[in-house]
């Protein structure tokens, strides 16, 4: 094949690329070794320093290490960058970066028509081809007709650029990944020097990697530059943010930051009991490496041991904290019992996957909200919130922590695969920002105190720990009297306590944020999300908003239990409410239970996979016409 | 107030440990004296009454903490060694006492037990082991023995029991004591040797269950065959036993035997808790009635460092290694950007 004839060689579809551009899809694809998490990862780094909002998603094979080449063994990672508030990481894809075959077969159903697609043309050889089931190859036969195909070739220019360092032929070939991210930042009118010194950070004590990295950095940039593409490159302009430090976070690295943040703000150390559990390790990971800040981490021998423990280390005073995936909070729910009836303080953070049982472990879905709901033996009600960004993942686990503390009550925050592994740029809290956490002790005498009295505003108990002279007190899973936490079989005893564990749930409701309607705030139809579908369905209103539509609001919830106090009042507004969920109809279930009298549809996906915006908007546009 | 007493420097009584709450066993049972003896002990340790944490699961036993005055949690079945590790690592300061039964410790809670034993968490962990579930009323519990009817063996048991000493030494336990409910004086001498020991103490409790298991240690415990099936130990001495210590042990070919001291030329084995190999102190443990006489008093007892030193150890050279003072400074470092 003569290279020189192919670079930058375009089929002559119309590209959906154009000189400025309000947002973008971007997809880097290759095998599990090519490094596509980094180099999404880079990617973002720069657009979020470009000024652009932005959202990304990882696709990897559930495998440690599939086999190369193979299209089990592709790794994706998706951005959409806009200049405008970006919330999903985009449904269809804008530019498709393929290192090999597999990936272009894997990646190909999610691109535009008209859509840009670039290869790595030295890794389209017969052997690979047929890896990926290829009969011949796309590149040369009609395959790609409706797209923008540019034929880089990214292994033999790596290796010309690099083949002065002495390196191994690995080690060069692994580099290639950075000439593909340096046509990209080509593309998308970026500047190196940032790129670079991420590159210098990042191998800081590798000097001759930085070498390799930026020589491959700027063979793929001058590549893009001198063969002139078509579309010469795309300028999207920064996203209207408020202003700030900011930095790109996943949610689990986010709820992770939120209770240090709380521990700090409360004065109280940090306990985190866990056990490890896909996707939530990453949360007992990043802890791991925050004994710098003074962590005390436990990766305990099972679930259970890690929330019993957990209940030890809040007796003991701290901020503790439990985290885990569905299978673990099953494991977790006698213990939960014991927190509740014993009213202490405890976050359990459940990042959700698609369940029941190992279900899809690596997939993401909401199908645990009945279990955070109703999961437990006896009647034993907790505060339920969910996370609905990866960014606000921070906020949500600090409020989970302010709220267990605050009302010495167990408490827990749902997150889900989705959120743990998407990033979103996350604006650092000035200092003071943060709303203080005081902890309800008790001032007073000893002799004046009862271990179960109650504050009357929101009924919780004072928090006395051991070191608290004159305070102690035995806590357990017994009834107990009120007041005194003697033990007792009296039966309207145990009605009143059951009660008043219920109310105390209950009254919180009067601190939490009042529910807020995006569009109008009365008509036709309310759409109702919670949790991780947020940007997806923010999206798809507001695009209907912005298409004319009128007559459609938008609430989303991450205050499950209780719900807050105006979610009535917003109801009663509109003829139909539509709950979108991405599980069989939990929370639209949960609605119906506690405001019965209103007119409720559901849009449910069960698929492992997050919503589509045009999925939502589809849906919204056939309950309109209903 | 019992803490006034405390701040002033007033040694603390009996009474200072006792609650308010009116003490539930059957009468006759063994735990009052493992009640009274633990009370009677934590008036001679230094930690303040509200340093003091106890904690029990679920089951007979597990009454206990409702009965101390100290800070305590009952918690749930099977669970409390790992509440205790929880407490612990949270607040290195406190003197953590874990209360629980055969059942509760070497059934539902085994997975915890034998990890607490391998960490070697500062824990003082009592198992009353009566060798029947008493409080669900009298079903089979792991060490119940090959024979014995119970509800769920009405024609005897078949299974295999466990032996608490071989298990704990076999996990890693680095103490491991085992007494009688009889004997007052042991029990307080061995909860303090536990006291004072830095890491997992295992005390087992051979503790008679009035209503379902009454007189199952009676050959071992008993007035008139304690002697005989009964080996005291003491760290350095000789293990002697018999009414005039006329017998003693030896090993012959890897194997425990019984002596008479007067024919044999060396004398009996010198007991020596401190040896960090196990393997005799796990075949002292695992001496059965009636081949061999039960050992009793601290079989194991080997310094090394404890769990929570090591974690806590750690955060402290993380803490002096970091340029992160606080987590701001975390959330700064790095890549960030500015928008304005």
């Amino acid at each position: 094949m003569n290279i020189n004839k192919n670079l930058g060689e375009l089929t002559m579809a119309e590209s959906v690329l154009t000189k400025e551009m309000k947002k973008v899809v971007i997809r880097f694809s290759g095998d599990s070794g090519d490094g596509m998490q980094l180099t999404g990862d880079m990617f973002s780094q720069s657009s979020g320093i470009a000024g652009n909002d932005l959202t990304t998603i990882p696709d990897y094979p559930a495998e440690i290490r599939a086999p190369q080449g193979s299209i089990g063994g592709v790794s994706s990672f998706q951005i959409q960058i806009g200049g405008t508030e970006i919330y999903t990481p985009g449904d269809t894809v804008d530019v498709l970066v393929a290192m090999n075959p597999a990936a272009l077969a894997a990646n190909l159903r999610f691109l535009k028509s008209g859509g840009t697609i670039i290869v790595d043309v030295d890794s389209f050889t017969s052997k690979n081809l047929k890896k990926a089931d290829y009969e011949s190859n796309p590149l040369d036969d009609k395959t790609l007709e409706e797209f923008q195909v540019i034929k880089a070739p990214a292994t033999s220019m790596t290796k010309e650029a690099l083949k002065d360092l002495g390196l191994e032929t690995q080690a060069t070939t692994r580099s290639k990944n950075m000439f593909a991210l340096g046509l990209i930042l080509y593309l998308f009118s970026r500047p190196l020097e940032k790129t670079i010194a991420f590159i210098e950070n990042k191998f800081s004590k590798k000097p001759l990697l930085v070498e390799a990295n930026k020589l491959a950095l700027n063979a793929g940039y001058n590549f893009a530059d001198s063969t002139e593409l078509v579309v010469k490159s795309v300028f999207i302009p920064p996203a209207k943010l408020p202003k700030g430090t900011y930095r790109n976070i996943d949610g689990n690295k986010a709820i992770a930051w939120g209770l240090l943040a709380a521990s700090e703000n409360s004065g109280r150390k940090l306990s985190l009991s866990s056990y490890p559990i896909t996707p939530a390790s990453e949360i007992l990971h990043e802890l791991s490496a925050r004994r710098d800040l003074g962590a005390i981490v436990f990766q305990a021998e099972d679930e259970i041991a890690a929330i019993t423990a957990a209940i030890g280390a809040s007796f003991s005073g701290n901020l503790s904290v439990t985290t885990t995936s569905g299978p673990g909070a099953s494991l977790k729910s006698e213990a939960m019992g014991l927190a509740v009836i014993s009213e202490i303080p405890l976050v359990i953070v459940n990042v959700q996957r698609a369940g029941p049982s190992t279900g899809l472990p690596t997939k993401t879905e909401q199908s645990d909200l009945n279990q955070a709901l109703y999961g437990r033996h006896g009647e034993a009600p907790m505060v339920i919130m969910a996370a609905s960004s990866p960014d606000d993942c921070f906020h949500f686990s600090y409020m989970a922590a302010k709220i267990a503390l605050e009302n010495v009550t167990p408490v827990m925050l749902l997150s889900d695969s989705y959120l743990a592994s998407g990033t979103s740029p996350w604006r650092v809290p000035e200092k003071g920002e943060l709303e203080g956490i005081k902890i309800p002790r008790f001032e007073g005498n000893p002799e004046d105190w009862q271990p179960y009295m109650r504050q009357p505003e929101f009924l919780n108990r004072y928090w006395m720990s051991p070191g608290d002279a004159g305070f102690e007190h035995r806590i357990g899973g017994l009834e107990k009297k009120e007041i005194t936490g003697n033990l007792t079989y009296e039966p309207l005893n145990h009605e009143k306590m059951t009660k008043l564990r219920e109310e105390k749930i209950d009254r919180l409701s009067a601190k939490l944020p009042k529910q807020e309607v995006i569009g109008a705030t009365s008509g036709k139809l309310l759409v109702v999300g919670w949790g991780s579908t947020y940007g997806a369905i923010n999206t798809a209103v507001t695009e209907l908003m912005e298409d004319g539509e009128k007559d459609i609001g938008f609430t989303h919830f991450n205050y499950i239990k209780p719900l807050p106090e105006n979610t009535e009042a917003i109801f009663k507004n509109y003829d139909q409410i539509l709950v979108c969920e991405l599980n069989n109809g939990q929370f639209v279930h949960y609605l119906r239970s506690i405001y019965p009298h209103f007119n409720y549809r559901q849009f449910n996906k069960i698929q492992g996979q997050p919503f589509f915006t045009s999925e939502i908007k589809a849906q919204i546009i056939n309950q309109l016409s209903e | 107030m019992e803490t006034d007493i405390a701040k002033n420097g007033t040694p603390l009584t009996v009474k200072d440990f006792k609650s308010d709450q009116s003490v539930r066993w059957c009468p006759g049972c063994g735990d009052y004296m493992i009640l009274a003896m633990m009370q009677k002990a934590l008036t001679n340790m230094s930690p303040k009454k509200e340093n003091t944490l106890c904690v029990s699961g679920i089951g007979c036993s597990s009454r206990i903490t409702y009965y101390m005055d100290t800070y305590g949690i009952h918690s749930i079945h099977g669970r409390a060694i790992a509440v205790s590790t929880g407490a612990k690592l949270a607040n290195p300061d406190l003197n953590v006492w874990t209360f629980t039964g055969d059942g509760d410790c070497m059934a539902i809670g085994g997975n915890h037990f034998i990890h607490a034993c391998r960490r070697n968490i500062d824990l003082n962990i009592v198992i009353f082991n009566n060798k029947i579930y008493g409080m669900t009323k009298g079903q089979s519990s792991p060490t119940t023995p090959e024979g014995l009817k119970t509800k769920t063996a009405p024609e005897g048991s078949y299974e295999n029991p466990f032996n608490i000493g071989e298990i704990a030494i076999g996990a890693g336990a680095t103490f491991f004591a085992r007494v009688p409910d009889n004997n007052p004086k042991m029990m307080e001498d061995v909860m303090m040797q536990a006291y004072n020991h830095k890491g997992t103490s295992v005390i087992e409790v051979l503790q008679n269950c009035v209503i379902f298991t009454d007189g199952i240690h009676e050959q071992i415990t008993g007035k008139d065959t304690k002697d005989e099936n009964q080996v005291i130990l003491e760290q350095g001495k000789p293990i002697l036993f018999g009414k005039e210590k006329e017998k003693g042990l030896k090993i012959d070919r890897m194997r425990i035997k019984k002596i008479a001291i007067e024919d044999e030329i060396g004398g009996s084995l010198v007991h020596d808790a401190e040896d960090p190999d196990a393997l005799l102190h796990i075949a002292l443990a695992n001496m059965q009635y009636p081949d061999f006489p039960v050992a009793m008093g601290v079989i194991r007892k080997v310094a090394t460092k404890s769990f929570e030193e090591n974690v806590h150890g750690a955060i402290k050279a993380a803490k002096e290694r970091s340029s992160f003072n606080t987590a701001s400074d975390l959330f700064r470092s790095g890549n960030t950007w500015e928008v304005n």
